[in-house]
């Protein structure tokens, strides 16, 4: 048998044997050992200096100095922390209560708690089961459609594979040899795109037909309002907002009122200012946040180069004496600080950099920026306008219980995405950072104690062998696939077929999606993805966008009947009476919403370019 | 049952292993946290550290792949497997533990020392600035292979005990991904009773039969 014939048999043996359900990394090890051995058999040495043990031990020694898997361990355990540490009942709740003038309200919160729980944890089965168990009972007795209840909570129970900080994401990186960073900006458009998807389809149906989603009847609306929040909206006013302003100056009132078993002390009423400010604080810090990247980080950064270029340069021109009427003017000028300034250009460089931008147009805020800013701005401010006026004594209870079961988790992932995107710190920096936050968040909130701890721990160590593990054994099996010319004729064979890219693309996405029905996320991206990587340049796809669909991709394999593993893990907790066709019926659209969310992608690939091209520049 | 003892020490080396080396992830937290701290805020950063956590990775997902094995953690595609018989599934594992896994690990082992013989012998140290010794990482590998090996003679007996009785022997009781929903639902407020109860005692017999794709384990009326 020919080298080539041998890695196909390989290739084909590999599916066959996954099948059978053994171990994946230990299956991809047995093969690779095996085909290498005879590969590179020598009969004139002796069998035990056959060159595969080499291989083997240099390939494992990759994987354990692999410093893209480094990351791995920390954002699976702050994974588990954080699932740990959020209560999923209370955000349900309050989030619910927040959209509950939307037309399905219910589905709408489902939706919003699984894209957000998914955010920081990742488990499909973990987030199905438990919005089963919270969602989908209060959905089914007020009424709601069967297959509307089954259809969100299986969707929304499989985006948290796709969006940032996923673990999916981190294994591409290490096996397409891309910047985690780069694919983390890349996935995050598309993943929230397909959750607004998902709720424009939810709404939408509801609208067109109400009869699914039946209005929750007034009393389940209602947030309770404790009783001196009431007495003080009759002393000072219906809004909550100046009403608490004007306790904060002017707390005669205010410490008057007498509700049994508790005093109104002027420390809560600071409190409940603060708070109801919340909504104020957000948005400033958004928009500073954005306003700082933008004009001050980026500047300082791009202009600190710019401007060290520039001392250097005007440095040596002075330096010389050479005739500078050549020059522009500035720069001459710029040229004779510099020369005094020199011994502390360093410090200077950055402001110096400044002044020559303005002249040499190195680096600048392209005007678009500061319209959109300001127009965001008004924009946001009245929509604040809007929900102050209609701020009572209820909201502010609403808001109350946002604030305190939504925001430590929110903060926490909103750092973690910005400290990654905004290249502040490297992915294992990042995930450092929000393992430790997730410690700190879940111990202060007191749902975390020391058996907890060792679980989270135990938990990250076999999520994190188990993926690494498969790592080796397909570092080795790929190895040998290589040598074996496997891969080589795979490539000749694609490249018979005279794709062209679009068709290329297609196939390959096919190929991945059928797979995706038998198999787990982690055997395709470490098995089967390696085999298109090299393909990828020769029909000229970049390897970020075509990582991307994938993504997307395994989305809509998770959400196809009959293998899809959430619609079993959700009739596991549902009523006896929802049968697994319903469920099956309810996820369908959300496959055919994802395959438009891919078409969408391919034929707009800035809606996933963009935002790495903008943070990193482009290739 | 003696088999059985013998099963539940091999088990219980495999994870004592797994669960010390495990604390490493935390350390390495502890470790990479102080590094951000000294780079970012002290100006002040450290040569050393990125291996240092390199090895620390290293060492922690290496030493855990036995104590993966022994709670069956390593991902398989139970496509069809889950849906099998005991006997069945036990007598597939059983040959290709022997045909794939043995030889594989052995291998491994072997590679592994010659490997990190070589390390030793010369006192091996990174090439970065501020060199650590990176023998004992090296000898890492073969030390995991002993234990992996170990284990997956444990998963043998496992699967000729399973091919006598029919049915699997017990695994020792370990943390479980499922046990969230147990953790969550115990602290909720909104759900009634009843819901909760019912959630919690069947979470672990529902992850089985959803990886089963609905397969015998659930029945029509549960």
């Amino acid at each position: 048998m020919s080298d080539p014939a041998l890695g196909l048999t390989m290739l084909c043996l590999i599916i066959v044997v996954i099948m059978m359900g053994f171990p994946t990394a230990f299956t991809l090890m047995g093969l690779g050992m095996a085909f290498g051995f005879t590969a590179f058999y020598d009969p004139s040495q002796p069998w035990l200096d056959n060159r595969i043990f080499n291989l083997m031990v240099q390939r494992t020694f990759g994987a354990m100095t692999n410093d893209t898997l480094l990351s791995i361990p920390l954002f699976v355990l702050m994974g588990y922390v954080m699932e740990r540490g959020a209560l999923v009942d209370k955000m349900f709740h309050s989030v619910q209560l927040a959209f509950r003038r939307l037309p399905g309200s219910l589905a709408v919160a489902t939706l919003v708690i699984c894209t957000f729980w998914g955010i920081a944890s990742g488990l499909v089965g973990a987030v199905v089961v438990l919005m089963g168990v919270i969602a989908m009972r209060p959905m089914l007795n007020a009424g709601y459609d069967t297959r509307l209840a089954a259809g969100v909570i299986t969707a929304g129970g499989t985006l948290g594979i796709l969006i940032p900080p996923s673990v999916m994401i981190i294994v591409y990186a290490a096996v397409a040899g891309q910047s985690v960073v780069k694919l983390y900006a890349a996935a995050m458009f598309p993943g929230f795109f397909l959750a607004f998807l998902y709720l424009v389809y939810v709404i939408g149906w509801v609208l067109i037909d109400p009869k699914i989603a039946p209005k929750l009847p007034e009393d389940q609306l209602k947030a309770p309002v404790s009783p001196w929040l009431e007495k003080l909206g009759e002393q000072y006013s219906k809004r909550m907002l100046p009403a608490l302003a004007k306790a904060v100056v002017m707390p005669g009132r205010a410490l008057q009122i007498s509700v049994t078993d508790m005093r109104v002390t002027w420390g809560l009423l600071v409190r409940s200012f603060v708070m109801s400010l919340a909504p104020v604080f957000i948005v400033l810090a958004t928009l500073g946040t954005s306003w700082w990247y933008v004009v001050i980080y980026s500047q300082a950064n791009a202009n600190a180069q710019a401007g060290t270029e520039v001392v250097q340069m005007t440095t040596e021109y002075v330096a010389d004496k050479a005739d500078t009427t050549a020059e522009p003017e500035g720069l001459q000028e710029m040229g004779g600080d510099t020369v005094a300034d020199a011994p502390e250009a360093n410090d200077n460089a950055v402001s110096l950099g400044d002044q020559v931008a303005d002249e040499t147009k190195v680096v600048e805020v392209p005007e678009s920026f500061y319209t959109g800013f300001w127009i965001t701005t008004a924009a946001l401010f009245a929509l604040l306008a809007w929900y102050y006026r209609g701020f009572d004594a209820e909201q502010y209870e609403i808001l109350n219980m946002l604030v305190k079961s939504v925001m430590p988790l929110g903060i926490l992932t909103f750092v973690v995405l910005g400290v990654i995107l905004l290249g502040l710190a490297t992915a294992t920096e990042s995930a450092a950072v929000g393992a430790t936050g997730a410690f700190i968040m879940a111990w202060s909130s007191g749902s975390l104690n020391f058996e907890r701890t060792k679980e989270a721990v135990f938990l990250t160590a076999k999520t994190t062998s188990m993926v690494c593990w498969l790592f080796v054994g397909s570092a080795l099996f790929s190895a040998v696939f290589a040598v074996l010319g496997g891969q080589r004729l795979v490539e000749e064979w694609v490249m018979a077929m005279d794709l062209t890219p679009l068709q290329f693309m297609l196939l390959s996405q096919a190929i991945i999606f059928v797979l995706g029905w038998p198999l787990e996320w982690t055997e395709i991206i470490v098995i089967f993805v390696p085999i298109f990587l090299p393909l990828l340049t020769h029909f000229q796809i970049d390897p970020i966008l075509w990582g991307v669909l994938v993504f997307v991709n395994l989305q809509a394999a998770f959400l196809s009947p009959p293998v899809a593993m959430s619609a079993f893990y959700l009739k596991g907790v549902s009523p006896p009476h929802v049968t697994i066709n319903q469920i099956f019926a309810g996820m369908m659209p959300y496959m055919f919403i994802v395959i438009i969310c891919m078409v969408l992608m391919y034929i707009w690939p800035g809606l996933t370019l963009w935002l790495p091209d903008y943070l990193y520049g482009p290739k | 049952m003696n088999t059985l003892k013998l099963l539940h020490t091999a088990d219980s080396i495999s994870t004592w292993v797994g669960k010390t080396f495990a604390w490493l992830i935390v350390a390495l937290m502890v470790m990479v946290m102080g590094e951000v701290f000294k780079r970012y805020a002290l100006n002040a950063p450290t040569a050393w550290i990125f291996d240092a956590s390199n090895m620390m990775y290293g060492t922690a997902f290496m030493m855990c792949g036995a104590y993966t094995l022994s709670q069956d953690g390593h991902v398989r595609g139970d496509f069809f497997y889950g849906s099998a018989k005991p006997r069945t599934q036990a007598s597939l594992d059983f040959v290709l533990y022997i045909l794939f896994f043995i030889p594989g690990v052995i291998a491994l082992t072997w590679a592994g020392w010659t490997y990190a013989a070589d390390a030793i012998a010369i006192r091996e140290m990174t090439n970065s600035g501020d060199a650590i010794p990176l023998y004992p990482f090296k000898a890492i590998i073969p030390l995991t292979g002993i234990i992996v090996l170990m284990q997956g003679l444990a998963e043998i007996i496992r699967c000729v005990v399973c091919l006598k009785t029919g049915e699997w022997p017990a695994r020792l009781k370990d943390a479980n991904e499922i046990d969230v929903v147990e953790q969550q639902l115990s602290a909720s407020v909104y759900v009634d009773e009843d819901a909760k109860r019912d959630a919690i005692e069947r979470a672990k017999h529902i992850d089985e039969a959803a990886h089963q794709r609905g397969g015998h384990a659930m029945g029509e009326n549960k």
